[in-house]
């Protein structure tokens, strides 16, 4: 048998180029004007002071339209008194999918009611996926995820890690949107908050 | 004797630092363009902080050609178990160095008279003039040519001694691409010669200083459009670059024939490409666009129609020179980049049948045609 010539498949939505098309130099020339013409008009732009383009100079510039669900910065709620809410119970750092969070226990001998407490918790946001998990699994609500991007472009990721200073941003006494309940020692079953 | 020394010290000094100076800014202006066409930024984050302080200079990002230069120097420099380790070590050169000489035989500015510029040094000067123009040779054109042919030697020596296939088969496809678009630069440079009648690029330029129909620079490109169009596509071609960069397409040879090169020795063949943008803005300048030549302006200053004249000193004459040629070279350079970032590239066997089908009969028709007209213009003249 005898092979036959490559016929190129032709489809059904093949477009037909026009002999202007086919020349190809007119393309290109309209091509190189459609580019050339965007570069002129964003360097015009650029001269008058405003930006030929749509990005947002991060770390310099924040985008006004995150997402009202953005969740993109952990805090650490307080009691009342200024403390740390969490009890080290190292549950956030079991979920963590990411092993970000590091937290030493103490013993605080004043406080009988919560006799443990983190003396350190950080937590790596050079690793952080942002997932939430940390929150869902807080028995105590010490964690929480706020509204906010982490300020932290840094050349060097040991510049990455956020203390428990940094973290402690969350007074009950300070949120407006969100009162701390201020229940009485008594009535609560609990123990004393 | 001495003075010709001081002069062309001056020169190549001038020459290689223009050269230079465009080979590290264009991978810069390459970076920018790309972007501003595409509603992007670019490069913007090296700075130099000035010692001692704070101050960070960024200048639009200007020092990425320096960071890229420093990263290239102290990268490792990883050799291949290659056989032929010589070849290997001398290609990055053989590739950068001819791309350097072309600058010699182009003019760069018109004549130079230091007794006028210095007039404390008149004495040791005398009243005598340099064109300014590294090497005045006759063959000024075959020169250029001669140099240029030998980066394909570079681009094939990398090419097959990396001992790589894919070096191999970009080694290959420089060769044959190289050679088949030398062959139509050549020929469409040939009308220009014929209309100009010299191949001394000093000549050209000088020729193209007039105005012709009242109204026009007497420059090339309104001689010879079609030769303009057609060298301009065959030397972008030549370089190797987007809608031709068939020997180092990365998407099917990783790099080509510089694959197996890195650190400097990769750098000195981006160099090299970038300096040959520099390098053939600078021959389209001086063989279409009237080189260093601005329309009404002479050795002494500009003489407008109706005899308004505008006179100049001759240092300022030097500078306007200097300067026109440069921004020239800056348009062409920029145009190259536009092609680049906005062409798609073409198969290997449409780059070949584009060189021998297309662009080689064009050309020979482009130098029939001019050579009919020149020879009834002639015989009408005479």
């Amino acid at each position: 048998m005898k092979p036959s010539a490559y016929q190129r498949k032709r489809y059904w939505n093949e477009h037909e180029m026009s002999w202007w098309e086919r020349a190809y130099l007119f393309e290109i020339l309209r091509g190189l004007g459609i580019t050339g013409g965007v570069f002129l008009r964003n360097m015009f732009k650029w001269m008058t002071g405003r930006k030929g383009a749509l990005t947002t100079y991060y770390p310099e510039e924040r985008r006004a339209d995150y997402a009202a669900g953005n969740r993109g910065k952990h805090v650490l709620t307080q009691r009342p008194d200024g403390r740390p809410q969490c009890v080290a119970c190292n549950m956030c750092a079991t979920v963590c999918p990411a092993k970000v969070i590091e937290i030493d226990a103490a013993f605080d001998p004043d406080d009988p009611a919560h006799p443990k407490y983190p003396s350190r918790f950080e937590i790596d946001y050079s690793r952080c996926v942002f997932c939430g998990l940390c929150v869902e699994a807080c028995p105590e609500d010490a964690i929480r995820m706020v509204q906010d991007v982490p300020d932290l472009p840094a050349f060097d990721r040991h510049r990455m890690w956020l203390g428990k200073e940094e973290l402690l941003t969350w007074h009950p006494l300070s949120d407006v949107a969100k009162p701390y309940p201020t229940a009485k020692r008594d009535d609560n079953p609990r123990g004393p908050a | 004797m001495i003075q010709d020394l001081v002069i062309y010290v001056v020169y190549i000094a001038y020459a290689v630092g223009v050269l230079m100076t465009f080979g590290t800014l264009l991978t810069w202006v390459e970076r920018k363009q790309a972007a501003v066409m595409a509603d992007r930024i670019g490069a913007n984050r090296a700075y130099v902080r000035l010692p001692f302080t704070q101050v960070k200079l960024v200048w639009w990002g200007l020092f990425h050609g320096l960071a890229d230069g420093l990263k290239m120097l102290v990268k490792e420099d990883f050799k291949p178990r290659t056989y032929d380790w010589y070849a290997y070590a001398v290609a990055p050169w053989v590739v950068f160095t001819p791309v350097l000489l072309v600058f010699a035989v182009i003019p760069f500015g018109g004549i130079l008279e230091p007794a006028k510029l210095f007039p404390a040094l008149a004495g040791w000067f005398g009243d005598r003039t340099w064109p300014m123009q590294i090497a005045r040779l006759d063959a000024g054109l075959i020169v250029v040519f001669a140099f240029s042919g030998l980066t394909i030697i570079g681009a094939m020596l990398a090419g097959w001694s990396s001992a790589n296939k894919f070096s191999m088969l970009g080694g290959l496809r420089a060769g044959s691409q190289m050679i088949s678009y030398e062959l139509v630069i050549g020929l469409t440079v040939l009308g220009l010669i014929l209309i100009f009648g010299s191949v001394d690029l000093g000549v050209i330029v000088q020729k193209q200083s007039g105005i012709v129909l009242g109204f026009l620079p007497a420059w090339g490109v309104f001689y010879q459009p079609f030769a303009a169009m057609l060298f301009l596509t065959a030397a972008i071609a030549e370089n190797k670059r987007i809608p031709f960069d068939l020997p180092e397409a990365e998407s099917e040879l990783i790099a080509g024939y510089y694959t197996e090169y890195s650190a400097m020795k990769m750098g000195l063949f981006m160099f090299a490409e970038f300096i040959e943008i520099a390098i053939i803005g600078a021959l389209f300048t001086t063989l279409f666009l009237g080189g260093y030549n601005l329309p009404y302006m002479n050795d002494s200053g500009f003489v407008f129609p109706g005899d308004y004249v505008v006179p100049m000193s001759h240092g300022a004459v030097v500078v306007t020179q200097l300067v026109v040629f440069l921004v020239k070279i800056m348009l062409v350079c920029s145009f190259q980049i536009l092609i680049r970032w906005s062409l798609p590239r073409f198969r290997y066997d449409q780059v070949l049948s584009f060189a021998w089908k297309f662009m080689l009969p064009l050309s020979i028709a482009n130098l029939a045609v001019t050579a009919v007209l020149v020879w009834s213009h002639q015989g009408s003249a005479t």
